[in-house]
This record gives C-alpha cells, structure tokens and sequence, in this order.
C-alpha cells in the first residue's frame, strides 16, 4: 500500500538561497496534515513544486506510487492535486461555474456543458456542506465564500489531495471554525489534507500530525496528538523565543483625538464618523478584515490623505492633514503596512532611507539645498548600532535586507525622533519569531516612555497580547475601544463581520 | 432639422453607414478579442495598413478576393505574433511595443508597395467584391437598397459578431481567454498555458483587424494609397471601451460612429457645411471619453488587462 503522496529528498534553490532542502514526507489516505514554519520557511514553494509552479532541482515526488512529472500543474490536477492558494486564483468577474469549470473541458469544444457542470457543483457544494450560488459573480462574494469556492475547485477536478495555503489569514475566527468543519468532512470522506499555517493553536485543533520545517529543512514529525504548542514553537524557531509582555501602566494625558471623521465615498474602504482617543502610555489595538477601511485611517494619520471630514488632533493641536512631513515634525511616528512598496525606496541605500523623513531638519539640510551627508551617514552608523540592523553598513542598497532588519531600519527611522504618537499598521507581518519579539518590545519600550500607539493588525493573538484597549473596524466604521480582554475571541469575530454588540444579543 | 430627417429616410444614407461600418467591425472585434486576453494591441493602426495593402496586393498580383482576405489575414496573425512575443513573451510594456508595432507596419506595407509598384503614379486598381445580391431580400423597395446590396464581405463582418460573442462566452477556449484577461493566475493553476492562449487571441484578433483593413482596399474602394486607414485602428481602440467589452455594444457602437460618418458627409453637402467635418471625426473619441466618465465604477474591464504573465515568478 503507497502512501497518497510522497516527497523524497526535494531540494529547490534560488540562487544562493536553499528554500527547500532535502525535504522527504508522506501523507496518508484520510489524514489531515499540517505543515508548519515561519514565514520563509519554504512552506510554499514546497507546494508550489507538488503543485508543478516550480521545478525541483533535486528530488521527486510520488503520487500513489507514481513519479509525478515536474513542472506541469496539468500533471499534478490530473494525479489529483487540488491547491487552494493563499491568494486565490480567481476572477472577479466571472461566475462561480466559470470560475470552477474553466479547464475542466477539451478547449477545442464547440459548447460547453453548462448543465451538467452545475449539476456536478450543486451536488458537490451539498455533500460538503459548501453552499454557493454557482451563477453568482465572484467579486461579489465574501472572503470566506471565495475560499469555498477555491476549495469546490478542487473537489470537481476530483481532487484526493487538497492543500490549503494559509487559509485562515483572510478569514474571521468563525469563518476559520466553518472552514475546520469542512476539513473534517473532506478528510472523513478519504481525501488527504495538507494545511499550511504557522498559527500553532489552528494547527493543534486541525490536524492529525504536523511537519515542521525551519529554513527549508523538515527538522521534525510528531502525532498532534502527542505534542503541544509550547514544543511546536520552540520545533519552528529552533530556540525559545519568548514575546515580551504587557505591564499594567497608567494612561496619561490623551495624546491622539479622532472626531467624527469621515473619508469620501461609502464603500467599505471608506471610513464613517470613526472616534478614538489614545492616551500617553497606551496601546489600542484595531482588529479587523483586511480592506476594511484600515488602510484608510492609516492613510489620514500618516498625513497621506487631506480631503476627509471630522477633528484629528495630536497633543491637542489639528493634524496637518495631507503633509506628510509636518505630520512627521508633529510627533507621529509612522510604520507603513507595506514595507516594500511605502516602508523604503528599496534600490537607495540604507543611510538615504534613514534620512528620508527628516530632510529638512537643520542637522540634515544645508539652506535646504544640499544634504549633510557626513551626519547622514554618522547617525545612520549609530541607529543600524542601537536597532541591530544586520548589514553591510550604511552604504548597503536598502532591498538587500531581510524582512526583520528592513522593519528594524523603519523603526529606527520612526522611532529615534521619541514621537509622542505611534501609528503601527501591521508591524509584524511577515517576519520570523526573533524579529516579531524584538519590534514588539521596541513598541512596549515607547510605550513605556509615554508614547500613544495605535497598532492596526490581522492577527487577534496578537492584538490580545499586546493591546490595553481594543477596537473592530468593519465597514469603515469602529467600534468603541474597551479593555482588551472585555470582549472575546467570538465576539470580537462577530464584529469583525459587521455584526454590531446590540445584534449579538438580539 | 428637415434637412438632417430627409437624410436618414434615404436609402442610401443607410447602405453607406452599413458599408463604413464593417472594417470598423472587423477592428472592434479584433481589438476586443485582445484586450480580453489581457493584451492591449495599439498596433492596430498599422496591423490595418497591413491587411490593406497585402490583401490589395495579393488581388493585383492575379489571386482571387477571398485568397486575398486569407493572406491579409494571415499576414495580420503574423504581426500580432510579432506583438505577443514582445508583450506576453518578453512582458514589456504593451503601449510602447503597440506603437512600435504600428510605425513598423504602417512604414513596411507603404515600402514594399512602392518596391513592388515603383513607377506607379495614379494608385493602380482591381476589381473589388461586387455587392452580393440575396433573393427576394434585394428586391424589397427600400430596404432592399439600405440594407441587403452590400458585398459579402459585409454580410461577414456582421456575421461575426455573434460568432465572436458565442465564442468568447459559449466555448470553453473562449472561457480560458477571457479568465486570461482576468486572473492568468487562475488560468494557470487550472493547468492551461496562458502565454500560449494571450498569443492565440493577439494573433486571432490581430487577423481580424487586417481583414478590416482589407475591407477597405477590397470592397469599400478598390486601390490601395497612403494614410487611407486615417486613424480607424485608433477608432475602434475607442470604440472597444464605449463598448464596455462586449461584442454586441461594439456593433452598436461602430454603427452610431459610421452614421454619424455617413450624416456629416451628406449634411456637408446639404447643409453648407456649417458644422466643420473635424467635429463629426472627433464625436466617436468624445463618446467614449463619456462612456468612460459614466461608467467608470460599473464597467467590468479586463482585470488583468496590461498586466504581464511571467511563470515562476516567486511570488
């Protein structure tokens, strides 16, 4: 008896960097296994070679016992390999069937057999409990019905391995809940399941066994059921990493005042009559779904916006809305969500990004004509110290550093100006659990000297740990702040989907 | 007014607009059938050029008409191989390569014409498509005249837009271009080959716009000259956003541009010119400008129009 599937001795590299190294691993008929590692890890491009994106330099893979053909995504569809990627491959446009029926016929057929296509969707979106209108257009379904009808993809190409990307970074805790419920249904019914998260409590409630892999390497396979968290991690990370904590702190004055602003449109992006005040010595969290209205507000308090109604006030003065530069000299300190495309021009070097926000300062500016380059790069030589950049030193080109030294870079740059107020869109995102230790305790640090943060995340976790009172942004609008820990996990995840406090109890 | 109301009774109003309209089709098409697949072709203009001057040529040279329309079409899936390669291949900038593409081809059919014809001076001609007769329907008074004494070529054009239509929506190879023009992604994972279905449609849509430029040369007139495409490749390139990208509001489209065409030259001559010409050749960009301001959030464009596929591509 073969197992489903097989991977012996996958290697792949890009360039001088091995992103999978000798990887072997078997996956049995019914069994849901997770595959867990850091971002960076090589999670993906481990599926991505399974699913023929990529060509392994070395190794093979083995569907019941039969080479598959590297490189061709039509070989593994037709072994029955059904991904569901973490960004979904669909089309806004098109129906559901269109969507799920594309490839599915000989291209040189002179109609297609719409009938029976829906027939087959119905019927399958009934026996997994996967509702979904076939003929409703994909741009309009929620985030959570898009991954269902990724998953109905893959089911009607006759799927027996299905592999999940992340999926529930996207999703509410409850969509997460319905999505673990299926999962259980798919594997009962013999299908094999491999689910990509390094989120350790989805993993332990999900799978049957769990893969670990650390830079490319699978350091270990343990039964979930003879694991737990705490080993899982310090398997993933190699060490033991502890996240700082939160200390009780008194708030101070308020430091940030939001009232009644509004942005124009009404779409969801769009912010409406949102109020906020975040005190000296206080984080507040907002929880939400991306595309929320989130990166609007980051837009209005990094001073990238102007035209929107309502008070903004830091230290009591209004923000000089649309200048980013004197919002910067009014003491907001600014982490972008996007590192790459906002955070740094990546092709400059490392001293020119440190630079770039406080040109003008008298240090910096020669009769704001000519830059003092000479102090430039002497402050920059001390922050790279003070942050533990890892680089070549100033004069390093910026895209060459890793995710966690580029956010250090941000930080320094953020930071050294001691900003009364703090604007964190997503700071972590991304980097592995050295780097997310490291930024959250420079956060806990300026909060401890009295700064006012606002940290803007996908992630509840860590919006739990870290926060002293919490918010949900849904539909552009946010919700009251209250202590973290005064809502939970469900009824945060409510909220997150629209659902107001009143409606819960109604 | 009285004046422009006996214009649009007139039979012939009527069989003009239906004869301006068909290289405008024919490009539309052409151009809709690209731009689906992700891939806007500004080499149009010049793709047009072509069509017009080899199908002429192919005639003159002592080919049949429909042998002519083959080769122009022929000649037009080359250019718009030239076109994928640079643009879906090679994924460089689709504005620079389209209008590369028009220069090269525009410059190239007046070159070979003149290495062919060097002595010409009065354009040489040949005997174009003949308007097709269909019994009993030529014969209705009226519309007999204003509809049914066009050529086949005509009867073709039109014919083809439901065909498009049917393809594009009815076929599975018409579901595979159109999710190339939205997500290539998708298409790729479902494991068909996107570069090979944005070069089909570039090369498909690009035979279509030669066989419009044939058109002119084959049945409109019946010599081929200098700048005589006059900007009707960037007409259609309009016409295909006036038409939300949908074959059948293209028809409707090129055939509000054709009659106000036909109107202007007969108003000229009936109303003293008193509007100036220019206006009428300008109306079809301003309608689409207009089309675009008002349907700017409601039109579903092409989500991965002008967006390069590269494979692997670590992502």
């Amino acid at each position: 008896m073969h197992p489903v599937l097989e991977f012996r001795g996958v290697t792949k590299r890009f360039g001088t960097l091995t992103a999978n190294d000798a990887v072997s691993l078997t996956l049995d008929k019914g069994e849901v296994l997770a595959l867990l590692g850091e971002n960076g890890a090589g999670k993906t491009t481990l599926m991505n070679i399974l699913f023929g994106h990529y060509q392994a330099d070395e190794g093979e893979i083995l569907v019941d016992g039969n080479v598959l053909e590297p490189g061709s995504t039509q070989a593994a569809i037709t072994a029955g390999v059904g991904v569901v990627h973490q960004h979904f491959t669909l089309a806004g446009n098109l129906t559901v069937l269109e969507n799920t029926t594309l490839g599915t016929e000989s291209l040189w057929s002179w109609r297609q057999d719409n009938k029976g296509a829906r027939e087959k969707l119905v019927s399958l979106a009934e026996s997994y409990g996967l509702a979904v209108d076939p003929d409703a257009q994909v741009s309009d379904l929620s985030i959570g019905e898009q991954q269902r009808v990724e998953i109905l993809k893959a089911l009607y190409r006759d799927a027996r391995i299905l592999i999940l990307d992340e999926p529930t970074a996207v999703l509410t805790p409850q969509e997460a809940e319905r999505l673990f419920a299926t999962l259980k249904s798919v594997s009962q019914s013999g299908l094999a399941v491999i689910f990509i998260s390094h989120k350790l409590h989805e993993i332990m409630a999900i799978s049957d066994r769990v893969a670990v892999l650390r830079r490319g390497a699978l350091v270990g396979t343990v039964a979930t059921g003879e694991t737990d968290s705490a080993k899982l991690a310090e398997l993933m990370v190699g060490q033991v990493v502890k996240r700082p904590e939160l200390v009780p702190l008194d708030a101070g004055k308020p430091i940030l005042e939001l009232g009644g602003v509004s942005t124009p449109g009404d779409g969801a992006t769009s912010l409406h009559d949102v109020s906020l005040t975040i005190h000296a010595h206080e984080i507040v969290g907002i929880a939400g779904v991306a595309g929320n209205g989130q990166g609007r507000l980051a837009d209005v308090l990094s001073g990238l916006i102007g035209g929107f109604s309502g008070s903004v006030k830091i230290n009591g003065a209004p923000l000089a809305a649309g200048s980013p530069r004197d919002v910067v000299a009014s003491g907001v300190g600014r982490i972008p969500e996007d590192r790459h495309a906002r955070g740094v021009v990546g092709d400059m070097e490392i001293w020119e990004n440190l630079a770039s926000e406080d040109l003008r300062a008298p240090e910096l500016s020669r009769g704001a004509v000519f830059i003092n380059k000479a102090f430039g790069v002497s402050r920059a030589e001390q922050q790279i110290q003070e942050f533990d950049i890892r680089c070549e030193g100033p004069f390093a080109e910026t895209k060459l550093l890793s995710g966690g030294n580029m956010q250090k870079l941000i930080l320094a740059r953020a930071l050294s100006g001691q900003p009364s107020f703090i604007l964190a869109n997503q700071p972590v995102r991304g980097l592995d659990e050295g780097a997310i230790a490291y930024v959250q305790s420079q956060l806990l640090n300026a909060r401890k000297r009295g700064a006012a943060i606002l940290l803007i995340s996908e992630d509840l976790d860590e919006l739990m740990a870290l926060t002293d009172r919490l918010a949900v942004m849904s539909h552009g609008r946010l919700s009251e702040a209250l202590p973290t820990g005064s809502r939970t996990i469900a009824e945060i995840g409510l909220m997150m989907a629209g659902q107001s406090a009143e409606q819960q109890v109604a | 007014m009285s004046d422009l109301i006996d214009i649009l009774l007139t039979a012939g109003f009527w069989a003009a607009t239906i004869r301006i309209v068909s290289p405008l089709i024919f490009g539309t098409l052409g151009e809709l059938i690209c731009e689906r697949a992700g891939v806007l072709n500004l080499g149009i203009e010049g793709i047009m050029t072509v069509g017009a001057m080899s199908g002429w040529m192919w005639v003159y040279q002592g080919g049949d008409l429909w042998g002519g329309v083959l080769f122009a079409a022929g000649m037009g899936a080359l250019f718009g191989l030239l076109h994928a390669i640079f643009t879906v291949h090679l994924g460089l900038s689709q504005h620079v390569t389209g209008i590369g593409i028009t220069l090269f081809a525009s410059s190239l059919s007046y070159f070979v014409f003149r290495m062919l014809l060097p002595s010409a001076t009065t354009p040489p001609k040949i005997v174009p498509f003949q308007s097709l007769s269909i019994p009993r329907l030529s014969d209705l008074p009226w519309l007999g005249e204003a509809l049914f004494s066009q050529s086949a070529l005509t009867y073709l054009a039109i014919l083809c837009v439901p065909a498009v239509w049917y393809v594009l929506f009815r076929t599975p190879v018409g579901l595979a271009v159109r999710m190339a023009g939205e997500n290539p992604v998708a298409v790729e994972a479902q494991g068909i080959n996107v570069l090979a279905v944005r070069t089909g449609a570039v090369m498909v849509g690009s035979a279509f716009m030669a066989v419009g430029g044939a058109f002119i040369t084959m049945s409109w007139f019946d010599a081929f000259y200098f700048g005589m495409i006059n900007g009707r490749g960037w007409i259609c390139v309009a016409l295909v956003i006036f038409a939300s990208w949908q074959p059948g509001r293209a028809l409707l489209g090129a055939l509000l541009f054709a009659g106000l065409e036909a109107l202007q030259v007969r108003a000229q001559q009936s109303a003293g010119a008193f509007i100036p010409y220019q206006f009428f050749l300008m109306l079809p960009y301003v309608m689409s400008i207009l089309a675009m301001i008002f349907m700017a959030h409601k039109t579903k464009y092409p989500q991965a129009l002008l967006v390069p596929f590269r494979r692997g591509e670590r992502v």
